[in-house]
């Protein structure tokens, strides 16, 4: 979380570019997607920590409460949503790509948007569900949100049905039809997303219509 | 070709400080193969000194963009032409 003095405000999807400059004037820059939705000069950052990162690492483990960093954004108006489009919208995640959907997820709820969604998330055991408690919530709270929770390693004691890829079964039932031309959001590892954008593609949905965002 | 790719996304930062709109709204057709998509479509590889977009479709390098300490280089020969949407 951080405190960004004049920030200008962002749209859901958008992400900031991280810049690290060492003493010696080498720089280093990622991009990390913002999971608030707008509010005032406060932005929320989800960081995976990527082991031999140049990046995450320090963001994970070296920053503390009232380190400064060099931020620049919000960058990026293709992967956002507006709450002004009334389309239906279908969000894909894998991983630690569910931070710019919780954007969007957070900033429906906020404009107190109609607009009905339905998540489809995809994270390896119930320990690496990200935003969890809250999520919980929001289904039973948010009316018009929909989440389905996909496990692919481990699920939850006591679940019906064995850990499994998100395949085409499950887009099919939790995401929206094709014919209803919903704004489809896909954001994760880029096998995943290269994945779930040809499963959306074979069931119909217009690749206008679906954007997407890879981690690499 | 190694999957350590990320998108065109990742490129709007970089081309913000250049340009005045946002460059990754912008409808690209690649010299290579004719293919038109969002520049945030492009599959951008970073382990270059540098960032080098390639078309998603035939692998062509459309943009490559080079930032040193006080300038940027902007290689665009793998770009036909741009569409950029302006605010009307």
């Amino acid at each position: 979380m951080f405190d960004v003095p004049g920030w200008p405000g962002h749209l859901p999807g958008q992400h900031v570019d991280v810049r690290l400059t060492a003493e010696d004037g080498y720089s280093v820059q990622r991009s990390y997607s913002i999971s608030s939705a707008p509010d005032g000069n406060r932005v929320e950052l989800a960081v995976q920590r990527v082991v031999d990162g140049e990046v995450s690492p320090y963001l994970c483990d070296v920053l503390s409460v009232g380190d400064k960093i060099e931020l620049r954004g919000p960058v990026g108006g293709w992967f956002v949503w507006r709450p002004a489009d009334q389309a239906p919208v279908t969000l894909v995640a894998g991983g630690s790509g569910i931070a710019p959907l919780m954007a969007m997820v957070r900033t429906r709820a906020s404009e107190g948007s109609r607009v009905p969604f339905r998540l489809v998330y995809s994270v390896r055991t119930p320990d690496d569900v990200l935003f969890a408690d809250e999520l919980r919530r929001r289904a039973r709270d948010d009316a018009g949100l929909d989440v389905r929770l996909v496990y692919t390693r481990q699920t939850p004691e006591g679940s019906p049905e064995p850990p499994g890829r998100l395949g085409v079964a499950t887009l099919n039932t939790y995401g929206w039809p094709a014919e209803f031309t919903p704004n489809c959001f896909v954001c994760g590892p880029t096998g995943f997303v290269e994945t779930v954008s040809d499963i959306l593609v074979a069931l119909g949905h217009d690749l206008r219509r679906v954007r997407t965002e890879r981690f690499g | 070709m190694s999957d350590d790719h990320v998108d065109g996304n990742a490129l709007a930062g970089d081309l913000r400080e250049i340009f005045a709109v946002d460059l990754t709204t912008a409808t690209g057709r690649c010299a290579g193969c004719g293919y038109r998509g969002s520049v945030a479509t492009l599959r951008v590889y970073r382990n270059a000194p540098g960032l080098v977009a390639r078309c998603p479709h035939c692998e062509e390098v459309v943009l490559r963009l080079v930032r040193g300490r006080d300038r940027a280089w902007l290689d665009l020969r793998g770009t036909v032409s741009l569409e950029i949407p302006l605010p009307s």
